[in-house]
């Protein structure tokens, strides 16, 4: 290692930068034991805010105790790749996330990938369309699936027992070339041409071990266009992601995001189950329902984001209220309140929107959500919620689900680790 | 055929020169914001290491000696069997000509880097319907229309005559041609990069679909010229070297399923799939092999 790439990886945050983070810390601890839910999104809201809108050109560490990506506050863009592997060995496949390992942490810092840039007579270790860029927040976020399980590697006896293909739900119109996988690589970054040059990357230096399976690019406003921060809107014009869990409280994470040591298996403690769902939206359709029907449908408002019958967004969402003539007014069928069910099951969603040009056949748009979730088991909380939506979400009556995989995201690794190396 | 065509071999000669300037990593090498005026100073205050790359690009003599009777070689054979082939274009022979075609390209094909590196020869013999203005298409593939598409050997003989006149060409011009080691460690790239943009996604044999042919040539072509340097090659990177070697395997393995008797497969044979893991295979061959021309400093 050079000591100037030794100097970039030590160099201390700037004064201004390490107040803004001090601010937020502070402020999430402090209402991470509040436990007054109001004010727990209000700090939630604010450290989005904070985060996201005032230090777009900020480096996130690669190494840590927990993947960066997942409770991290949402960039504005994603690039999500699944993989085959086609390594023979494990040994090939440690050296595949050895490889990835430096490629990211050099990515995550804004550095320039490998030793030979400037070599006349070789091709740039790194491609070069990030030369230049900030690091734009850039998270790279690993992840096996079920498949890697099966006896290639040597690895059947140490699948997460809950790791499994999600069951077929109702509805499903899943197409292979959207499902499933060995690897796969979340990279959100503030700026897209940075996110894409990761996957790109990584895809090349995996030549001869893995080969892209699928891949979706995705996007959400961006921290320019927001500059308050709020909650994002999916395509369908209404606010996604209220209801999520407050990534500050150290507590709830625990609980709902990382994988606790007594969950089992040990190589996935501190780590996380990711599901991904590729939902399409029915644009043309829904473009054609009344601002009422979208409303019942969400069970939410439009404009505000409030739960029907309430004015702000995060007002408590009463499901018992009832309208004059008896019907509950956040209906039964409400995205909303089946999401909610009885509150006992929650997951940290991560989703965002995708445009991926035209279907074909029918001449619409193929747009819709990269549907992105976080949670310590999937079988106790993304299956059951997933469960109750498809039987008879309204929703479903405007979206179709095209694409399915879970992964095991690994938990942090440290510096001088690599990635999975409490796998392999 | 490749629609850049290759640079004159003075340029060619001029990179190898600056090339091995940037042999010597630097820190800056790591830096994002490495500017050209940055790498124009390396090679000023390093020119000193040129004369040394220089002699080590000398010893191998005995791989580009032997590069070039391949080459002569299977120039030889290939003009050849273009004169059996339009022989029976001319004779009007239209199934006889058909079988012959992609044989006979696959000399071609294997070489195709040195016709690339003599300018006008190889749009002349191989260009695709869209790549030259419309009045100064011929070569084979001007016949591979009328073979396939018209069925018919009608208004060919001039074609024939033209192509056999310019492959003696290549044949002639191929004795005075600058071969070293730097051409054969980009063409051996080159070979593969033309699979990969052209031959594995069944363009090159928009007729005949014997696009297979080809793309088998193209590999041969690019592991002659591994062949000849691996010895070298392995003697400063032996895990690179044996990388290289597995992936011309896989990739190999991977193709020897269409195989048909001496030749390959309709390309029209091949499912998705199987385009999907040929090109796959490629990339991944196509990858280190990039590096081989830094690693032997040429």
């Amino acid at each position: 290692m050079t000591e100037q790439k030794k100097d970039s990886l030590k160099k201390p945050l700037s004064r201004r930068e390490m107040l803004k983070l001090t601010g937020v810390a502070g402020l999430g601890l402090l209402l991470g034991g509040g436990g007054a839910s109001g004010l727990m999104t209000l700090g939630r809201k604010s450290s989005l805010a904070a985060m996201s809108e005032t230090t777009p050109d900020k480096a996130l560490p690669f190494y840590g105790k927990h993947q960066a990506g997942i409770i991290t506050p949402a960039q504005d863009f994603i690039c999500f790749a699944a993989f085959d592997v086609t390594a023979g060995s494990a040994d090939d496949l440690r050296r595949l996330f050895k490889n990835w390992t430096a490629a990211s942490a050099a990515m995550a810092a804004g550095e320039m990938i490998g030793e030979h840039n400037t070599t006349l007579n070789t091709p740039p270790t790194d491609t070069g369309e990030a030369a230049g860029l900030t690091p734009s927040r850039t998270t790279l976020t690993f992840g096996v699936g079920p498949s890697l399980f099966d006896g290639r590697f040597g690895l059947q006896g140490r699948k997460p027992k809950g790791l499994r293909d999600l069951p077929a739900f109702a509805g499903d119109a899943l197409d292979p070339q959207w499902c499933g996988g060995d690897l796969c690589v979340q990279v959100c970054a503030d700026d897209m041409q940075v996110a894409f040059h990761a996957i790109r990357n990584l895809a090349r230096i995996a030549r001869g071990h893995a080969v892209l399976r699928w891949t979706q690019e995705g996007f959400q406003r961006t921290g320019r266009a927001d500059p308050a921060g709020g909650t994002p809107r999916n395509l369908l014009g209404f606010k996604d992601g209220t209801g999520n869990p407050d990534t500050t409280d150290a507590v709830l994470m625990d609980q709902t995001v990382w994988a606790q040591p007594a969950d089992g298996p040990g190589w996935m403690a501190g780590g996380s189950y990711m599901a991904v769902r590729r939902v399409r939206m029915r644009v043309e359709v829904w473009d054609r329902s009344t601002l009422k029907d979208q409303e019942a449908t969400f069970g939410r408002h439009r404009d505000s984001g409030a739960p029907l019958g309430s004015s702000g967004e995060f007002d408590p969402v009463d499901l018992k209220a009832k309208s004059s003539d008896g019907q509950p007014i956040i209906p039964a069928t409400s995205h909303l309140r089946l999401a909610k069910g009885d509150g006992s099951q929650q997951i940290l969603r991560r989703s965002y929107s995708y445009s991926s040009g035209l279907d074909a056949k029918t001449g619409q748009l193929d747009a819709g959500l990269l549907f992105i979730s976080y949670q310590r088991d999937l079988e106790n909380q993304f299956i059951p919620i997933q469960k109750r939506l498809a039987k008879n979400d309204k929703l479903n009556e405007y979206t179709v689900h095209t694409g399915s995989a879970v992964f095991a995201c690994f938990p942090g690794s440290t510096n001088g680790g690599y990635i999975g190396d409490t796998l392999i | 055929m490749k629609k850049i065509l290759a640079l004159p071999a003075v340029v060619l000669a001029t990179s190898v020169l600056l090339a091995a300037c940037g042999n010597n990593e630097t820190a800056s090498d790591k830096q994002a914001g490495t500017s050209a005026a940055q790498s124009e100073t390396q090679t000023s205050t390093e020119t000193a290491d040129a004369a040394d790359q220089e002699a080590t690009g000398s010893e191998y003599t005995t791989a580009v000696d032997g590069y070039r009777s391949f080459a002569i070689e299977q120039i030889d054979e290939f003009v050849k069997q273009t004169e059996k082939f339009t022989d029976a274009v001319k004779a009007g022979d239209l199934e006889t000509a058909k079988s012959l075609y992609a044989p006979a390209r696959m000399y071609y094909e294997r070489i195709e880097p040195v016709a690339e590196a003599l300018g006008d020869l190889d749009p002349n013999i191989d260009a695709r319907d869209g790549d030259v203005e419309a009045a100064d298409w011929r070569g084979f593939h001007r016949i591979e229309k009328a073979l396939w598409e018209d069925k018919t050997t009608e208004g060919m003989t001039e074609f024939a005559d033209t192509l056999l006149s310019d492959a003696k060409l290549l044949r002639a011009k191929v004795e005075t041609m600058d071969i070293d080691a730097s051409l054969m460690v980009t063409g051996a790239v080159e070979l593969l990069n033309e699979v990969s943009s052209s031959k594995v996604t069944g363009e090159e044999e928009r007729y005949s679909h014997t696009d297979l042919y080809d793309f088998a040539a193209n590999v041969e072509g690019a592991r002659e010229i591994y062949n000849l340097l691996k010895d070298d090659l392995a003697a400063k990177d032996k895990d690179l070297n044996q990388q290289i070697a597995e992936r011309f395997d896989a990739l190999e393995k991977e193709l020897a399923p269409f195989k048909d008797g001496d030749g390959y497969v309709s390309y029209e044979k091949l499912k998705d799939e199987d385009v999907r893991k040929l090109s796959q295979n490629l990339d991944a061959l196509a990858e280190p092999l990039s590096n081989m021309g830094q690693v032997l400093g040429v």
